[in-house]
């Protein structure tokens, strides 16, 4: 079998072992297949489980377990948070208020935004800096009488930018804002505590740290304002209806309490920055998007002029390498990534931009050979990118 | 074992040809291009839909090759979406499918081609390459099914994306291609048949016309259907819904039989005619293309075909500067409209083409009738 090497885990990451082990015995245990919420010994063992998981998940992201609240994903965790609190807010009795977000967030918050602003909110989208950065000062100047919430990320998926987010949270804090994070980059991949942080809201996504896709949470800060999408029973304490799944919420646990060990090592960044450095030695026209700002220890967004980044993806691939050209909700879309534009970075240079995000199970072999596969490739790219191109519709007549 | 990319849309032709060459032995990439994106009519579409994408990704799975999908939305919409709606507001009718072949697929495919260490691009087209030792270069030849023959849209294809063409299914008839479908055991082997105008969905490119133009705010005005002396016969609803040779949906009583015979843009009016004024025996024709193995100048004689259903007649050709040329016609030709591809044949061999600019009637006393603008 020929050598296939991922290096997309911001996209999703493998399964780990310890969460299949979770899932799997959770799926044995005869006893543990009832619902969570009936009130037979079934039940019982269900619930259990379900608090167990939960407390577990708490942990690894920093906050008090009661206010996690378990959903689909992400996304949803996203959409909850910011559509929760304008619900909240209306329900209230107030006109729609005032929204602050960044213009390098997750689609999944940008479009909850701009649909809340079609519907009568005001938004402020705040730009960012050549390296990716909210400037607090900015969040500051943004707030209104009638802000309702900021939602600014943690990390960035494409980039692995890493925000001021406890300078934010001080200014949000002050103000009597709500905060919401979307945090489902960081968790497991740099320390990070809600709590310490001061956010009010923190999302967090399971595949993205090893666990099954399907289930993610969301914390609330205790009395924080939320009214749920969804409708039609009590379970997460109102705040999301429908039977929780206890076999995901185990792999979820199981999964981010091992991204919480794996944490606690030293120099997490160390093959990152040997590829970094290794592709800059070989190809000297390489940027790397970010540099000048913390960044997540995995990711890597590399810019290398004049060559097309799709291209690049399917070249490797056909290595055996699997790498992004940024963010997979993109993938297929003609439209150049939102993120890179907002850094300032041309069309064409967005378009020439590749995005490596490595995981705990990638070894130096994989990443020296990494480098050298993708060294020749982008250099057997440039050249044929400076040879004359024929017209596209030459040669007539 | 040759690297080759393989164009595939999910429909049985490429599909076939895909699993054709792979079965053959070569190291074969598939490729669908992302060129249109039908979720926001919301219809179920022919092709580009994600239904399509996985049959090719299932064929790609069964005979082991890699196969990915490349977003060209901009390009189509730039290079045909474009074209198909200026050409109707200049009152021509476009022939987008012959414009998407050479400058959308065979341009995207033949770079990434290049770019990924391929010898050719592999379609699922009905048509014959030819090996000419003489020059090193490929002709483009009639299919060996006349009923399915594709190569009509594809004159205006490059010599070099002619050189790096493959074409598999040329010397094979439809019904032998389904066969070889059901053989492979391609889900693709009932699928209907494609259309030809593939973001026109459910055929009514009237109404792709005015959701795309009332984008842009550019709404068609009503004018006069006229008769060939000029005189009013009736109202038209937009230049758009009109072309030569349609005798249906005229809404005019008249004692004989009526054509459209012209659609005259700069006087937003659509000329009627009798059956006698649909006749042409001449044709100027712009972005003439010869292949490197065709004529190089001058005069030549050629069978001419002015639409995909049309036989080809002889015709005269006169090659002038600045990629323009006259077709004159031995016998006077009905129904030619300016837009479409006048393509030059030599017997099974396509030696070049052009775009029809205007069309001169016979029963006009020999005055040209130029459309557009």
């Amino acid at each position: 079998m020929r050598r296939r090497v991922y290096l997309d885990n911001n996209a999703t990451a493998p399964l780990r072992d310890v969460a299949r082990e979770a899932i799997d015995l959770a799926m044995r245990r005869a006893d543990a297949f009832g619902n969570p919420s009936s009130p037979h010994a079934f039940g019982h063992e269900a619930r259990l489980a379900l608090e167990d998981s939960r407390r577990q998940v708490a942990a690894a992201m920093g906050v008090e377990p009661g206010d996690v609240v378990f959903v689909s994903g992400g996304t949803e965790s996203d959409n909850l948070a910011i559509q929760g609190v304008a619900r909240a807010w209306t329900a209230a009795g107030r006109a729609p208020g005032h929204l602050v977000t960044s213009a390098v967030e997750h689609p999944a918050v940008l479009e909850c935004c701009r649909h809340l602003e079609s519907t009568g909110w005001k938004l402020s989208i705040l730009p960012v800096d050549g390296q990716g950065l909210v400037d607090p000062d900015a969040v500051r100047a943004a707030l209104r009488h009638d802000t309702a919430l900021v939602s600014i990320m943690a990390a960035n998926n494409e980039t692995g930018v890493i925000q001021p987010t406890e300078e934010i949270a001080a200014v949000t804090r002050h103000a009597g804002v709500p905060l919401h994070v979307d945090a489902v980059q960081a968790i497991g991949r740099i320390p990070f505590e809600a709590a310490r942080v001061g956010a009010d809201y923190l999302s967090v996504s399971s595949h993205k740290l090893g666990g099954p896709a399907g289930i993610g949470a969301l914390w609330i800060r205790e009395a924080a304002p939320m009214k749920p999408l969804l409708l039609g029973g009590g379970q997460e304490r109102r705040r999301r209806p429908g039977t929780e799944s206890v076999m995901l919420a185990a792999g979820f646990a199981a999964a981010a309490r091992a991204a919480g060990r794996e944490l606690e090592r030293a120099h997490p960044s160390g093959l990152r920055d040997r590829m970094e450095r290794a592709l800059l030695d070989r190809l000297a026209a390489t940027r790397i998007n970010g540099i000048e700002a913390p960044r997540l220890p995995n990711t890597s967004s590399l810019t290398f002029p004049a060559v097309a980044s799709e291209t690049i993806v399917i070249r490797m691939d056909l290595e055996g390498f699997a790498l992004s050209t940024g963010s997979a909700c993109s993938t297929g879309s003609a439209r150049p990534s939102h993120v890179l534009a907002a850094m300032g970075l041309s069309q064409a240079d967005a378009a020439s931009t590749l995005r490596i995000s490595l995981g705990p199970t990638n070894t130096l072999e994989e990443i020296d050979a990494l480098v050298e596969t993708l060294a020749s490739v982008v250099r057997d790219l440039q050249a044929s990118a400076r040879l004359p191109h024929p017209a596209p519709a030459g040669g007539r007549g | 074992m040759k690297r080759l990319l393989v164009g595939m849309s999910g429909g049985v032709d490429s599909s076939v040809a895909a699993a054709m060459l792979a079965a053959a032995g070569h190291d074969v990439i598939g490729v669908s291009l992302q060129l249109y994106d039908h979720s926001e009519s919301g219809r179920v579409a022919r092709c580009c839909s994600p239904e399509d994408f996985l049959d090719a990704r299932r064929v790609a799975s069964l005979f082991g090759f890699p196969y990915y999908v490349i977003n060209k939305e901009e390009l189509f919409s730039r290079r045909v979406l474009d074209y198909f709606v200026e050409e109707y507001r200049v009152g021509r009718t476009p022939n987008p499918c012959a414009r998407c072949n050479a400058d959308v697929k065979f341009e995207a495919l033949a770079d990434l081609a290049r770019s990924l260490g391929a010898e050719a691009v592999a379609t699922g087209h009905y048509a014959r390459l030819l090996d000419d030792p003489a020059s090193g270069h490929r002709r483009l030849m009639r299919a060996a099914d006349p009923a399915k023959d594709q190569s009509y849209f594809l004159f205006d294809l490059t010599q070099e994306q002619l050189d790096m063409a493959l074409f598999p299914l040329g010397d094979m008839t439809k019904r032998q291609v389904r066969e070889q479908a059901i053989r492979f055991g391609l889900d693709s082997a009932g699928k209907p048949e494609s259309q030809d105008v593939c973001f026109v969905e459910g055929g009514d490119y009237r109404d792709f016309l005015r959701r795309r133009t009332s984008l842009s705010g550019l709404a068609e005005p009503e004018g006069a259907m006229v008769g060939i002396g000029g005189e009013t016969l009736g109202r038209h609803d937009g230049l758009s819904g009109y072309t030569v040779g349609q005798r249906r949906g005229l809404g005019v009583a008249a004692s004989k039989r009526l054509y459209v015979v012209a659609v005259d843009a700069p006087g937003n009016r659509v000329v009627l005619g009798g059956e006698e004024d649909l006749l042409c025996d001449r044709l100027s024709l712009t972005g003439v293309r010869c292949h490197a193995t065709g004529p190089r100048g001058g005069r030549f004689e050629a069978s001419v075909r002015v639409r995909y259903r049309h036989a080809g007649a002889p015709a005269k050709v006169t090659l002038e500067t600045g990629e323009r040329a006259t077709v004159t016609f031995d016998e006077p030709q009905r129904s030619v409209s300016a837009g479409q591809a006048a393509v030059f044949y030599q017997g099974d061999l396509v030696i070049g083409g052009g775009w029809i600019d205007a069309v001169r009637r016979v029963a006009a006393g020999n005055q040209t009738v130029a459309s557009g603008a």
